[in-house]
């Protein structure tokens, strides 16, 4: 039950583009065609949950226990550039289909607010390991929700007048606005 | 160029986020009223002075190779010296700030300047350049925290506008999408004239 609602939290209540406000980079940057929101979508899922479960044992095993809490920063942003290159070389080796996919997303990954923004997010909130498992990945999954539900709705763009000053990115943020809107229906349903 | 325009150049034509549209995330996050946006905007601005000065200073010593990883490491430094600061000086600014303090790191407009203009230049025009991107950042910070704080809750600074409540929306998340994609607009209209 305690699993439910961390991801249902995750997902829809805090949702972590539109109620948090992280990864709006690649949300507003790769949400034209909802194909490359899916593979972007992929490979935040898989880099989000790798990187918790790396930077969470750093934390406790190494941070925690030399009482060096202050290098978090420094020690995280670190971890998750090395993985992320390191996925990157992996997963050229073993699987040509999946880094044909995946592959020109990871670079813009590492500077991805998320990704570092979820590792620090579940030390704060004193998840364990499984917990933070859970959440990283219904975060990650609300991410993707987010980016191809804004991806749908701006394939139709071409279709629309749409005044000149509004074009491109004003007219996406507002459109997050009002999906954000819609996402604040979700309130209240868990605490 | 002479270092006024280098100065210059951050607040209108430049302007990390009304031109160019990075950093969005501390932009939409931290701008819910005008001392939390002006707040974040000097704590950015202390790590782009900061990391743009010790990037130019050593670019020369920096392999190509590792130059991103090494300016990473350097940013990372002064955003923990800001996090231990605010800590320690502000403790309630870095309460309502919380995670957006270290995930200064990651603010695209920090190690863009230092890739695009620190690693170029003289350690004083790179100075100059970091102070006038932060304080183009601050004052967007700023005028669209002023901006949702007077239609949110009616007052600003303490200062009172509008008797009564004001329209809750504009402080919370959708407010900000909407009020940061018309001031985006406002200012393409003013430009493209």
């Amino acid at each position: 039950m305690e699993y439910i609602l961390i991801i249902i939290s995750a997902v829809f209540v805090n949702n972590i583009v539109l109620a948090q406000f992280l990864g709006i980079c690649p949300f507003l940057g790769v949400s034209n065609k909802i194909n490359t929101a899916v593979g972007m979508s992929g490979a935040v899922t898989f880099v989000i949950v790798l990187a918790t479960i790396v930077t969470y044992l750093i934390q406790v095993f190494i941070l925690d226990k030399l009482g060096i809490g202050f290098m978090q920063t420094i020690t995280f942003i670190l971890i998750i550039a090395a993985l992320v290159q390191m996925v990157e070389i992996i997963l050229k080796k073993i699987s040509q289909p999946l880094y044909q996919a995946l592959g020109i997303f990871l670079p813009l990954i590492t500077t991805n607010c998320a990704v570092l923004g979820v590792a620090i997010l579940v030390i704060r909130k004193n998840y364990n390991l499984l917990e933070g498992v859970v959440y990283s990945a219904a975060t990650a999954v609300g991410f993707g929700l987010a980016l191809v539900i804004l991806a749908g709705i701006r394939e139709q763009y071409d279709l629309l007048d749409i005044p000149k000053g509004m074009k491109g990115v004003p007219i996406s943020l507002v459109t997050a606005g009002i999906l954000a809107l819609a996402f604040m229906g979700f309130t209240g349903i868990v605490k | 160029m002479n270092q006024l325009q280098n100065f210059t150049k951050g607040f209108v034509r430049e302007n990390p986020i009304l031109m160019l549209v990075l950093g969005c995330c501390p932009t939409l996050a931290t701008t819910t009223s005008a001392v939390n946006g002006l707040g974040m905007g000097i704590a950015t601005a202390f790590v782009l002075v900061g990391s743009n000065t010790v990037v130019a200073m050593l670019a020369n010593l920096i392999p190509d190779k590792v130059r991103i990883p090494s300016f990473i490491i350097i940013i990372a430094s002064f955003v923990t010296v800001v996090d231990l600061l605010m800590k320690a000086y502000v403790p309630d600014l870095y309460e309502t700030l919380g995670i957006f303090i270290p995930l200064i790191v990651v603010n695209c407009i920090v190690l863009g300047r230092a890739e695009a203009f620190a690693s170029k230049n003289t350690v004083l025009s790179s100075a100059i350049d970091g102070l006038g991107m932060g304080l183009g950042f601050t004052m967007a910070l700023g005028i669209l925290g002023a901006f949702r704080e007077i239609l949110g809750s009616g007052s600003v600074f303490n200062y009172r506008f509008i008797q009564g409540d004001g329209i809750l929306v504009f402080i919370l998340a959708p407010g900000a999408f909407i009020a940061l994609g018309y001031f985006i607009a406002l200012v393409n209209r003013v430009k493209n004239k």
